[in-house]
């Protein structure tokens, strides 16, 4: 007898009149769910290999099956819900610490969906973004105080690097290692193509990807894979990891089979071992640590590109961000707790850190009170999920916006939550040669470039409402916020008035 | 060439530096104090030679340039070097070596905390710094790959030649302690391994080399003192999770 209970999260579910026994589950399946029984000439299902992730569902050409969740339930029961009990069986026979995938799961309020947004009405009209142009792009990095121009109106004042983006959106920090390198090549492709950025994670850069160079941001993490002058000096924008919102404090272990030999070599580090990079930077103890971090990079590439930090949205972010900002960067990046992740511990993930929308609207607060609000350019992500939570950050007060989760679902992702399998059936979170194939780089790249297109004509769909024709008209105006069912303490952190006021 | 650092903002040193390494050749920088970076991401065909206190994060993403220190170095030596050679004839800060990917570090007298952390190696590139007198603690934590030898010159009795909690984390590479160190102390993922026929002529050689640099009496050290620590895996946290 089984001290655990051992039946699957989900049923498959297979309509014995429509499935041919042509068998495109089970060779789809990586995860060895579906087989064909030759002595009962019948296909079958292990579900306790099942991870929900469509691919079967998908990709089945009679349109047999479909995934269920499992109704088998424990007795109802408020707190020890059935996933609770579960965990502690699986943590009871292995002594694991929990481990998931993408960003957090638990029904924490999306402060996105409590914001409204205005729109003009017969005074200051609103502007028709089909026949009036409108400005969406942004400009990242250091602003200078102010511009001084010689007698000849020539600009006098040296400015600070900037990167200039056409929609405010970039696709945020994402390893090869952690993603297959078709998913990358799609999202460089795109952000070049785009104008816009894409981030190369902490897992270094592969020679065929330094031709999207203008594009890319070069990410520096504590395990620095794949750091060297030339890695430097390939992109746009320099990023110093420091958290992400999936796991604040925690730092990441790249499993030494998911390194093989192209991994190896973007990342530097030998075939099969580990690319550990814990959570701390070892020569990072204190505000000036990071300086002194920031302007090694400034040096290494001659003070020509911006330096961005990046860290998960936590209690104290405010402080944080204005010591970053006198640290020098020129781009702080916040990532909120429902960022995602290739793999994480899942207390972790789904109990630390704060929502992006209020760390977002406290850290805007506290630069502009100290002055210091256009010496940086802020970057947020953590679940931006379309066009409108962007205009909803940019009113807050950011820059521009990150995107991974809104990116992978893009190109096919089914939030199955298991990327940290490294069996990711959709081709993304592979390296897994049969898988990775399953993604079409060319598909993935106009997936990509169809969903920032969409996105900038909503951006300006909703500018033109307001009656605003610039992103810059638009970044910490929250007067074009509204709050709906948020209490006073929450409106008084968004600085928001409630709707109707 | 020289240049005279003193008075002169680290920016604009470095600036300069970089403008005479554009062409072959050696530089000398005198009445060094502290200036931060100096030789950052030099490449293979300049010679720094360095007199005074070598600043925070010098030789930091060096890529193949030879740097020859007169005098103690601070903090954050050789931080993501990817090559090159450093000799210090003098003392070290901390965090020497993080991320070290390629070259080689000779330190005439003893290093601060956290050497060699996260050192890799990389096909043909195995990194080394090589100690003179004794390291402080978390010597090559989470150390990837590489070589660190610590020769324990000098020291007091009862001193030892490496501090506490060595190796914590280490998954590649290899570290030589002579004299005995206090294995309570050491990394929980580390084993003391016997020394081997070319784990010898490499210390030999090794030896031979500091010598050379730092015209250092060195006839007190005996290769079989030497003890070789390894990580016991090359996935110490590999069995820590269970998916959900």
């Amino acid at each position: 007898m089984s001290l655990q209970l051992g039946w699957p999260d989900y049923m498959v579910i297979r309509d014995e009149n429509r499935c041919i026994k042509c068998e495109v589950c089970a060779k789809q399946c990586a995860n060895e769910v579906h087989k064909l029984d030759s002595d009962y000439d019948k296909m079958m299902a292990d579900e306790s290999k099942c991870v929900n992730c469509h691919r079967c569902v998908a990709l089945c050409p009679t349109r047999a099956l479909k995934i269920k969740v499992n109704d088998l339930e424990f007795k109802p029961n408020a707190n020890w819900t059935g996933s609770a009990i579960k965990e502690i069986y699986k943590q009871a026979s292995s002594g694991g610490v929990l481990l998931s995938g993408m960003g957090n799961t638990k029904p924490y309020p999306v402060y996105w969906d409590k914001m409204l947004i205005n729109a003009s009405q017969v005074t200051n009209p609103s502007i028709d973004p089909l026949r009036e142009p409108m400005e969406t792009s942004v400009l990242l990095g250091r602003k200078p105080e102010k511009l001084e121009f010689d007698k000849d109106g020539k600009l006098k004042t040296k400015m600070p690097p900037q990167v200039k983006l056409d929609v405010p959106v970039m696709f945020s920090a994402m390893s090869f290692g952690s993603i297959s390198k078709n998913a990358h090549e799609a999202l460089a492709r795109a952000a070049t193509d785009l104008n816009i950025m894409y981030n190369t994670g902490e897992g270094g850069l592969a020679k065929e990807f330094y031709q999207y160079g203008p594009n890319t941001i070069v990410q520096i993490a504590s395990g620095r894979f794949g750091v060297h002058p030339e890695y430097l000096n390939a992109g746009a924008m320099l990023e110093i990891k420091i958290g992400q919102g999936a796991k604040p404090g925690i730092g990441g272990h790249l499993p030494g089979e998911k390194v093989g030999e192209a991994v190896s070599k973007a990342r530097m580090i030998p075939r099969g071992s580990d690319a550990i990079s814990p959570a701390p930077h070892h020569d990072i103890y204190s505000i000036e640590d990071l300086r002194q971090l920031i302007y090694s990079l400034k040096e290494a590439t001659n003070y020509t590109k911006p330096v961005s930090v990046k860290i998960a949205a936590v209690h104290n972010s405010p402080a944080i961000a204005s010591g970053i900002a006198r640290a020098g960067a020129d781009i702080i990046a916040i990532d909120g707790f429902r960022g995602g992740t290739g793999a994480a511990p899942s207390r972790v993930r789904d109990n630390v850190g704060i929502p992006i929308e209020l760390a977002l609207a406290a850290v805007d607060q506290r630069l502009r009170e100290e002055s210091i609000r256009n010496d940086v350019s802020l970057v947020v992500g953590g679940s931006i999920r379309n066009s409108a939570d962007i205009v909803k950050a940019i009113a807050l007060g950011a820059d521009a916006c990150y995107i991974a989760s809104s990116a992978l679902i893009a190109v096919g992702c089914h939030m199955c939550q298991n990327c940290y399998t490294g069996k990711c059936n959709w081709g993304i979170a592979t390296q897994r040669d049969d898988l990775v194939k399953r993604l079409n780089p060319d598909i993935a790249y106009e997936r990509l470039m169809n969903l920032i297109t969409a996105w900038k004509h909503e951006i300006e769909e909703l500018l033109g409402g307001m009656g605003i024709n610039a992103i810059e008209s638009l970044r910490g105006n929250r007067l074009m916020l509204r709050g709906i069912g948020l209490n006073q303490k929450e409106l008084d952190i968004l600085g928001i008035q409630h709707a109707g006021e | 060439m020289e240049l005279v650092a003193k008075g002169v903002y680290y920016s604009d040193l470095n600036e300069q530096i970089k403008q005479i390494a554009q062409t072959p050749g050696e530089i000398d920088v005198k009445e060094v104090l502290g200036h931060r970076y100096i030789g950052c991401g030099l490449t293979s065909h300049t010679t720094l030679n360095v007199f005074g206190t070598l600043g925070n994060d010098s030789a930091c993403y060096m890529d193949g340039a030879t740097l020859q220190v007169y005098g103690n170095a601070q903090d954050g030596i050789a931080n993501t070097m990817n090559d090159g050679k450093l000799i210090i004839h003098g003392s070290c800060g901390d965090i020497i070596g993080y991320a070290m990917r390629g070259g080689e570090m000779f330190i005439e007298g003893y290093a601060g905390y956290r050497v060699g952390i996260h050192m890799k190696e990389y096909y043909e590139k195995i990194p080394k710094i090589v100690i003179g007198s004794k390291a402080g603690d978390f010597l090559g934590e989470y150390m990837a790959g590489g070589r660190i030898v610590v020769l324990g010159l000098g020291l007091k009795d009862n001193e030892e030649a490496a501090g506490r909690y060595f190796g914590t984390g280490m998954h590649g590479g290899a570290m030589y302690i002579r004299g005995p160190v206090c294995e309570a102390l050491m990394g929980g993922e580390i084993a003391k391994k016997e020394l081997d026929a070319d784990d010898k002529e490499f210390l030999t050689q090794t030896v031979a080399d500091y010598a050379s640099y730092f015209d250092t009496d060195t006839s007190e050290i005996k290769i079989d003192e030497f003890s070789k620590y390894q990580p016991k895996s090359a996935r110490p946290y590999g069995e820590m999770y269970v998916g959900e």
